[in-house]
């Protein structure tokens, strides 16, 4: 395994200018991120989430070297991104969701031949791209389009492939699918893990849309209030900070509300019960419990949703700030 | 009128918020007027009567020039660039079916933002000038107030051209060409460039004649007590034609947009 | 030194493949491209059309004929506009960074400055260029001179060097903005204000004046103490006549000014984040 981002006690602060009074104004410090340490190796595919201003984006600027750190030390593709930015941008691809990168009023074609030039890709290889990206991405109806005629869509599908022309070996995807409807949202999650297995191009994508980073990342970072807070796999996520797993009951006879230690009921529907409890603990003793009591006709576990464990991270940020960071 | 004057009122908050443009645009306006006034010393040093204006005069004419500039906004912007912006969106549509009169809402709209330029671009220029050269200052109170009442009405016209400029755009896929015209025109014609009273023979007249010679040529003379008697109100009287031919064409504009807009859905 | 020669190199093509997008971005819009570039011939014409009034009024302004002044303003506006089409958008440097455009550039393998300049490069400043160039020709031919070799080898001496003073003054105007980013009318007191200077004769200032234009900003360099020698002027300040011929260190000096505030510029846009 060879590591292509390294980022260790990386650390941002910015000073903000804020109005006191008519004239006066004072400077503070907020600091966007802290002590950020993490290592992402050739060829992974990693989500990176959190609620708005938690990071993310300044995360970003720092490693494609449009911020310098003020602490810490952070390397991507052998290169410190502040200092040799230019050697860096031809060895990552960026794309800035909203922003598009292509030239307005020209057609697609055009802003991909100038790409072709400004990064230098060597002409084979710039047919083999344009050959795939027209067949994955189905590009090849749009080339001859003005950019500014194409749809949302469209436009993300050119800007994905403007960022990989020229083989970068790690890309940055700044929510990549917004915006986008179902198809085009499904396509351009297939072209992107097609991407990563061909070529083993290094991902790194932040999102709002949680099916992104199911069925395109083997590995999650979530930050929030500039620390990173959950570093691993996918089902780790469950057991981040409260998720509750639920378990769905069948009793013979109707009952009252069961009230047992370490669950909450919180649905009673006839003899069915749904009670909730810590996902990190054990359904076991739970069941022990209800079947000295009652008699049970039937049993299930339903996980936690990733959804909803992100939504209350989102909704619930304040909360997240105390516990002490979850790491895998 | 009420609603009126809310729209003027926040015109002229959302333009003070650029605190730092408008300092560099004083600034601006100061190279420029010094430079120009050196310019003019020198053509009144050779021809101290020129154009029926002594050196004081125009001195005074180039810090008037420099006050007014953007005022008026001579070179668009403002309110109407809004409504240029607003039609190539397709919003406007919504605008054109207001209950309130989309004229009057431009209007206030610029009124309030030429009081800002004129209380900041304005008055901070002529001070400087006033503190570097020997400047001439209205005599009372009542020349004073003309002067007033004839700085409104050379905004209310540059407001019809530059209204009918944007309106254009109704029409025009593409308005940058017309608004680079009507640009070059009130530079010129308004007397920026050089006063209009230097203008040789019947140019001097044909340009007197036209819209902007109320931007900046016939303030400039009523400040400078260059018109008195029933003079004064002939002065103002231009200015008021000009408003109201101009604005009764930009009323027409609309109708007819609003026509267009019907018929086509945009 | 082979290494920063290709370095230079790379950044010239780059720059020329992106201008030449651009072109070919107005060019999807040819009408207004002409109406542009037609209108951009009248605009500074119009300058040129207010010169000629005033000499209606006078013979002669600070004892500079009318084809002695359109010689100053055709060099003024000559060198203005090219500086003008090689780099004038670098001005929307503020507007960049506040639309967060700026980052775009920041990740693609070209200068952020060569990037900058070739930044919506307009083709239609041609039209001004053309009017400028039509003025200084007239005034070469309308001038009574003795064109010896070296006052015709001045020519091209002037509209360098004048060339390169506005360039490094607009990048200073726009480097600026990397503290200010609302600051941007203000390069123009220095950049079409510095031009408008060089129009008419320095000597119509006072002497602090010029000697301020000559060793704090440079713009006497521009045009006006190669005039002095192509007219065979007096030097109002009385300067050894050397002074004529160091425009090239002024530009130099300022050029070198400008590299480091835009260096600087950058490197506080990389640590402060805006």
């Amino acid at each position: 395994m060879v590591s292509v981002i390294k980022v260790e006690g990386v650390g941002r602060d910015f000073t903000v200018r804020k109005k006191v009074g008519r004239l006066r104004r004072n400077a503070f410090v907020v600091t966007a991120v802290t002590d950020l340490s993490f290592v992402v190796q050739r060829g992974e595919m990693v989500g990176y989430i959190g609620p708005n201003g938690a990071g993310k984006s300044t995360t970003i600027k720092m490693l494609t070297g449009i911020l310098v750190p003020s602490t810490g030390e952070l390397t991507v593709a052998g290169l410190t991104p502040s200092v040799e930015r230019t050697e860096l941008a031809r060895k990552i691809g960026v794309v800035f969701g909203q922003r598009t990168t292509l030239w307005w009023d020209l057609p697609l074609r055009d802003s991909f031949e100038l790409l072709r030039r400004i990064y230098r890709v060597p002409d084979p290889r710039f047919r083999t791209n344009m050959r795939t990206f027209s067949d994955l991405l189905d590009l090849g109806p749009l080339l001859d389009t003005p950019v500014r005629q194409l749809s949302l869509g469209q436009r993300m599908r050119g800007d994905i492939a403007a960022a990989l022309l020229h083989d970068p070996e790690v890309v940055y995807l700044d929510e990549p699918t917004i915006g986008l409807d179902v198809v085009s949202k499904s396509n351009l999650r297939d072209f992107l893990r097609e991407t990563n297995r061909e070529r083993g191009t290094t991902v790194l994508l932040t999102t709002h849309d949680l099916d992104d980073i199911e069925q395109i990342c083997s590995r999650v970072m979530v930050i929030d209030h500039g620390r990173l807070v959950y570093d691993g796999g996918l089902t780790g996520l469950h057991q981040l900070g409260g998720a509750r797993r639920t378990l769905v009951v069948d009793l013979v006879e109707p009952a009252a509300a069961l009230e047992l230690p370490g669950a909450e009921t919180v649905r009673v529907e006839g003899p069915r019960q749904w009670l909730s409890f810590p996902a990190d603990a054990s359904a076991a003793p739970l069941i022990a419990d209800i079947a000295e009591r009652h008699e049970v006709a039937d049993l299930s576990i339903r996980e936690p949703d990733i959804e909803a464990v992100i939504k209350q991270l989102y909704t619930n940020t304040s909360a997240w700030s105390s516990p002490p960071p979850f790491v895998e | 009128m009420g609603l009126l004057y809310a729209v003027a009122h926040l015109s002229f908050r959302r333009y003070s918020t650029y605190r730092a443009a408008t300092l560099a645009g004083i600034f601006t306006n100061c190279v420029f007027g010094v430079i120009i006034c050196f310019t003019y010393i020198a053509v009144w040093e050779q021809n101290p009567t020129a154009g029926g204006y002594d050196v004081t005069d125009a001195l005074t004419y180039v810090w008037l020039g420099q006050a007014m500039l953007m005022t008026v906004a001579m070179w668009s912007g403002g309110a109407t660039d809004e409504l240029a912006g607003r039609i190539r969106s397709g919003d406007v549509a919504l605008d054109l079916h207001r209950p309130v009169s989309l004229l009057g809402w431009y209007l206030a709209s610029d009124l309030g933002r030429a009081v800002y330029h004129l209380l900041s671009r304005g008055v901070a220029p002529t001070i400087v000038g006033s503190l570097l050269f020997d400047l001439r200052y209205p005599p009372d109170v009542l020349t004073w107030l003309v002067f007033a009442l004839s700085v409104a009405l050379a905004v209310t016209v540059s407001f019809g051209v530059r209204m009918l400029v944007s309106a254009s755009a109704f029409w025009l896929l593409d308005d940058t060409g017309v608004k680079q015209l009507a640009a070059v025109c009130a530079t010129f014609f308004s007397g920026l460039t050089v006063p209009l009273v230097l203008f040789p023979g019947w140019t001097r007249e044909v340009a007197s004649l036209l819209p902007w010679a109320s931007y900046l040529q016939v303030p400039a003379d009523l400040w400078l007590g260059k018109l008195t008697g029933l003079d004064v109100l002939a002065a103002l009287g231009f200015q008021a034609i000009w408003t109201v031919i101009l604005l009764w064409a930009c009323h027409g504009a609309l109708i007819l947009a609003n026509r267009k807009v019907v018929v086509q859905g945009g | 030194m082979a290494s920063s020669l290709s370095a230079v190199g790379w950044n010239i093509r780059a720059y020329l493949l992106l201008a030449r997008m651009w072109i070919r971005v107005s060019m999807t819009y040819r009408a207004s491209f002409v109406t542009l570039t037609v209108g951009q011939f009248f605009i500074t014409g119009l300058d040129y059309v207010g010169i000629a009034i005033m000499f209606s009024n006078v013979d002669t302004l600070a004892g500079f004929s009318f084809s002695e002044v359109a010689f100053l303003y055709g060099g003024s506006a000559l060198c203005l506009g090219l500086a003008d089409l090689v780099l004038g958008n670098i001005e929307r440097l503020g507007t960049r960074i506040r639309m967060g455009t700026f980052d775009v550039m920041l990740v693609r393998p070209v200068s952020v400055f060569v990037q900058m300049c070739a930044d919506e490069f307009a083709l239609r400043r041609l039209g001004r260029i053309t009017q400028a160039a039509g003025v200084f020709a007239w005034s070469i031919t309308a001038l009574d001179i003795d064109w010896t070799a070296s006052r015709v080898a001045m020519l091209p001496y002037l509209v360098a060097t004048g060339t390169v003073i506005f360039l490094a003054i607009f990048t200073l105007g726009a480097a600026v903005q990397f503290w200010t980013a609302e600051s941007s009318e203000l390069a123009n007191a220095f950049t079409y204000g510095g031009s408008t200077l060089a129009h008419f004769p320095l000597t119509i200032y006072p002497r602090e004046g010029i000697k301020a234009l000559t060793f704090v900003i440079p713009l006497g360099f521009v045009n006006w103490y190669p005039s002095l020698f192509i007219l065979d002027k007096p030097d109002p300040l009385g300067l050894p006549p050397a002074i004529q011929f160091a425009g090239p260190i002024a530009a130099a000096l300022l050029s070198v000014l400008a590299a480091i505030v835009w260096r600087r510029g950058t490197r506080r846009y990389q640590s402060t984040g805006s």
